[in-house]
């Protein structure tokens, strides 16, 4: 039976936060199964986008802990998170605002490459070519999220939509097994968010696990295997959409009794 | 122990000159996120007008008394005025531009006011008149003069009339609700640009008086003293907590008692190696110490950078 | 047909290389002196070329990068002089003079690492000041820098019999030792403008941009940003440290005061009003606040005289006055420096500033 289980890519356990007095997250414990796309849903302030940070490495647990592909996950360092393969958006859209799209794309193939000061001032044909591959792989990424006209223009200056879509090139350029991306959806309209929901659903088929912090509940409802509720920093059920979408907790906290 | 009173006196009263500089600093810094460079210049200005204003009126016949208060004055008001010109000119339009931006003005500002004063008042130093009773005292093994107690006990007034201003007064508390938000403040009807323009003045103000008494404390004036005096100012700032005011009071105080006992003491603890003329690098090296260890200071609240 | 800029195609090379190799005798038609402004002018290209791969590129705001053309210059000092009775060659001086600033570049990063902006500048900057008064002051009880007096008869840069100082017959052609100093720092300069180019368009120039613009966003893509401002740092030290090195031969005398605060802030002033991060900018920067002020100096005197019969204004400070006035001016008017790079002068066209 084992066999057919699809494998554990990301086990939370127990994952504990405060700021202060304030209890972010508590005892907040999940598993993302490989090659599904898991949902995390809560009203505003549950914690979400803290599990979030906590998992990736820009806050320290106060308590618990993330295994990621069978190994524990070394917390504040967040940079070796992507090396081991999670990627991420940021709900605030965090780009390279005074690189062009193109260049944004290609620095996030950096953790996947090696050239270093030597090979950059002495040009020898290692560094050429995989200068030339990480040129292509970029260009290539653009194409996918459909942003390719833009290449050459200074990230901040893309529209809104655009500008989402290139932090999911660059965070696809990090060749992640997991990606995570914080509210995705948040300011676009329906036709924006049903062509989110196919670059999605294609990131999926192309092979790359995902997590999905939102509130648009309807995509999130159409979109997820599995989907996780946090309310007030704990975890109030983690189940099929169908399922949770009729659990009387979540309608409470989202409707408020 | 023979020095350590001595010294702890002697730091008090350097001290309290740092904290009515570092004042200043920490007031704009708190409300604008901007370090104003040419900070040190201004007060620099308050004593070089003091030594011009006092000393010509001491020349045709006015009683000390007198033309000290009217050297107070002028220096008062003009680093007033100029407070409130380099924020009007300089800083105002830079408002919404990125931190590189009115860094790199407000270190023109400096070179520009350092510049100036050369100019008006030459290179050499200027002495500066003799305004306060020449009286000696001693306690405990400690000298101290008439200057000194003058220094520390104005110093105190000035902090305390700063503190009432502050927590006690309707612009007190406009300024205090500018630097937690302007935007919300200026939602809640106030006029953040007169805070601004206040938090200029007043620390320029309090600049001015700094720079009399350093003047008479010292008695020479150099158009280049601004720098350094700022410099550890800005330390002292940093070190009490920037944007914090007690901090800035204790930071100064402290800084002074540092640099006192470690100008006293580095021949002994170095073995002779280093000199009472590696005076200076105390503030740079509690300024980087700090700065590593504890960035938001002594009272400072810790920013976090939330994702 | 594809319009390749002129400065590109193989005439305008032709052009740009016949106007550099006749400007020092062009320029020694004005006096020796002319040409020793030229060559400074080339090493300030070094050094804000340097402080570009720190400030332009990587965003940290080093207020103090005179250290490590003090570090340069001394170690050549210290190395080919009477000083200790050492004369060691260039190609022995360079490297470690490069070397020893590498390393003080780490040291002084090091400590800086968490810091943000203003933070940054400042403790920056008290390194710098740390750095020259350790070298006023480290004349006692061992003499190693000579306080204050500084260090003289300094060795000139030499290739075996050949010397750099002096005046030599080239084919035919009287060359002095500023003319000749020309010569090797344009070669040094041609190295050190490829260096910087391949740097920016490479893996490592974009990580260290990426931190610039948002260093949160720059380690969640795997960029470890503590060595790469650690990189920055070494890799802008070291052109420093050459730059000192060359600096000490061609003087034949350093002191402390040649690496005071005010020179960090011009060279600063260099890559920010030259076009922050955009190589030909910088260039322009470094050329423009080297060569003005000196036409200042020797214009102001004259004129005052002239226009007023006396010197109403010492051209010192009025030089000093007038660049100060030149930041303050450029930030409020063309923030984004004289000659920003082509991304930037298209967003400023297309928003109309």
């Amino acid at each position: 039976m084992s066999a057919n289980l699809p494998k554990l890519l990301l086990e939370a356990k127990t994952v504990a936060k405060h700021f202060g007095g304030v209890k972010a997250l508590q005892d907040v414990s999940l598993t993302i199964r490989q090659g599904e796309i898991y949902g995390l849903i809560g009203p505003n302030g549950a914690g979400k986008t803290t599990f979030f940070n906590c998992m990736t490495g820009l806050y320290v647990p106060d308590g618990g802990g993330f295994t990621f592909d069978g190994t524990p996950l070394i917390a504040d360092a967040p940079d070796k998170a992507a090396a081991r393969g999670i990627a991420r958006t940021f709900q605030n859209i965090r780009l390279f605002g005074n690189m062009t799209a193109l260049e944004n794309v290609m620095v996030g193939r950096h953790v996947r490459t090696k050239a270093g000061v030597l090979g950059a001032m002495f040009q020898n044909a290692a560094t050429k070519a995989e200068e030339v591959a990480i040129r292509q792989k970029a260009i290539d990424l653009l194409h996918y999220v459909r942003i390719e006209e833009r290449a050459d223009d200074l990230a901040r200056n893309l529209s809104y939509g655009d500008q989402r879509r290139l932090e999911i090139a660059r965070a696809l350029a990090t060749e992640p097994k997991l990606l995570c991306l914080d509210e995705p959806a948040a300011g676009m309209n329906a036709t924006e968010t049903e062509q989110l929901r196919e670059l999605i659903d294609g990131i999926r088929r192309d092979g790359t696990t995902i997590l999905l912090i939102e509130h648009d509940v309807k995509l999130v409802m159409g979109l997820c295997d599995r989907v996780a509720v946090l309310d007030y920093g704990a975890l109030v059920i983690e189940d099929v959409p169908a399922i949770v979408q009729k659990d009387q907790r979540v309608i409470e906290a989202y409707l408020g009794a | 122990m023979d020095i350590f009173l001595q010294q702890i006196i002697n730091g008090l009263v350097q001290g309290s000159i740092y904290a009515l500089v570092a004042l200043g600093y920490t007031m704009v810094y708190g409300i604008m996120g901007l370090i104003n460079f040419a900070h040190g210049e201004v007060v620099m200005i308050g004593t070089l007008v003091t030594i011009t204003v006092a000393g010509t009126l001491l020349n045709s016949g006015m009683p000390v008394a007198l033309a000290g208060l009217a050297g107070l004055m002028a220096a008062v008001l003009v680093c007033m005025a100029l407070g409130w010109a380099l924020e009007r000119i300089a800083y105002r339009p830079l408002r919404n531009a990125p931190r590189l931006t009115p860094l790199i003005t407000a270190i023109g500002m400096s070179i520009v006011l350092q510049n100036l004063a050369m100019m008006i008042w030459g290179r050499n130093y200027l002495t500066f008149p003799s305004l306060l009773p020449k009286m000696d005292f001693e306690f405990a093994g400690a000298n101290f003069t008439a200057i000194q107690i003058i220094i520390v006990l104005v110093s105190a007034a000035m902090m305390g009339g700063l503190l009432l201003l502050v927590y006690h007064t309707k612009l007190g508390m406009a300024m205090r609700a500018t630097a937690q938000n302007p935007a919300v403040a200026s939602l809640m009807g106030v006029n953040v640009n007169r805070v601004i323009a206040a938090a200029f003045v007043i620390g320029s103000a309090l600049g001015a008086v700094a720079g009399v008494m350093v003047g008479g404390y010292y008695e020479i004036a150099h158009y280049q003293m601004g720098f350094m005096l700022g410099l550890k100012a800005f330390t002292a700032a940093v070190l009490g907590g920037i944007g914090n005011l007690a901090g800035a009071m204790l930071g100064g105080i402290l800084l002074g008692i540092i640099e006192a006992l470690g100008a006293g003491y580095i021949g002994d603890l170095t073995g002779g190696f280093l000199g009472s003329h590696y005076q200076d690098i105390f503030a740079f090296v509690v300024l980087i110490v700090v700065l590593m260890f504890k960035p938001s200071g002594l009272f400072g609240e810790k920013t976090g950078d939330r994702a | 047909m594809k319009k390749v800029p002129f400065f590109q195609s193989l005439p305008g090379i032709a052009l740009a290389a016949t106007l550099l190799l006749a400007l020092p005798f062009v320029a020694a038609l004005g006096g020796q002196a002319w040409v020793r402004i030229l060559d400074f002018a080339i090493l300030y290209v070094f050094l804000a070329l340097g402080l570009n791969i720190v400030v332009g590129l990587a965003g940290l705001l080093d207020l103090g990068y005179v250290a490590f053309y003090a570090v340069g210059a001394y170690t050549w000092a210290l190395l080919a002089s009477p000083h200790f009775g050492l004369h060691w060659p260039i190609w022995a001086i360079l490297p470690i003079g490069a070397g020893l600033a590498c390393f003080a570049g780490v040291l002084l990063g090091s400590p800086t690492l968490k810091l943000r902006g203003d933070y940054l500048a400042i403790v920056t900057l008290g390194f710098g000041e740390i750095v020259r008064i350790f070298l006023n002051n480290l004349n006692a009880p061992i003499n190693i820098t000579n306080g204050p007096q500084g260090i003289t008869l300094i060795d000139p840069v030499s290739f075996g019999a050949f010397k750099f100082s002096g005046v030599t017959q080239i084919l035919g052609v009287s060359v002095s030792g500023p003319q000749k100093y020309y010569f090797l720092l344009i070669a040094l300069a041609i190295l050190v403008i490829i260096v910087n180019v391949r740097l920016q368009n490479s893996r490592i120039g974009r990580a260290w941009q990426a931190i610039r613009e948002d260093e949160v966003a720059a380690k969640a893509i795997g960029i470890n940003t503590r060595n790469l401002k650690l990189l920055a740092f070494a890799m802008g030290a070291s052109f420093g440290g050459v730059a000192g090195g060359i600096f000490s031969a061609m003087q034949g005398f350093v002191s402390p005061e040649s690496f005071s605060l005010i020179e960090s802030i011009m060279i600063l002033a260099m890559v920010v009003l030259g076009g922050m991060g955009h190589i030909p900018g910088v260039i322009l920067g470094a050329v423009l606040l080297t060569v003005l002020p000196e036409l200042l100096r020797y214009s102001v005197g004259p004129l005052q005289m002239a226009v007023f019969g006396k010197m109403l204004v010492d051209p010192e400070s009025l030089r000093m006055l007038v660049f100060g006035l030149a930041l303050v001016l450029v930030m409020r008017f063309k923030p984004a420096g004289l000659w920003p790079s082509p991304e930037r002068q298209r967003e400023l066209q297309e928003t109309g500033k």
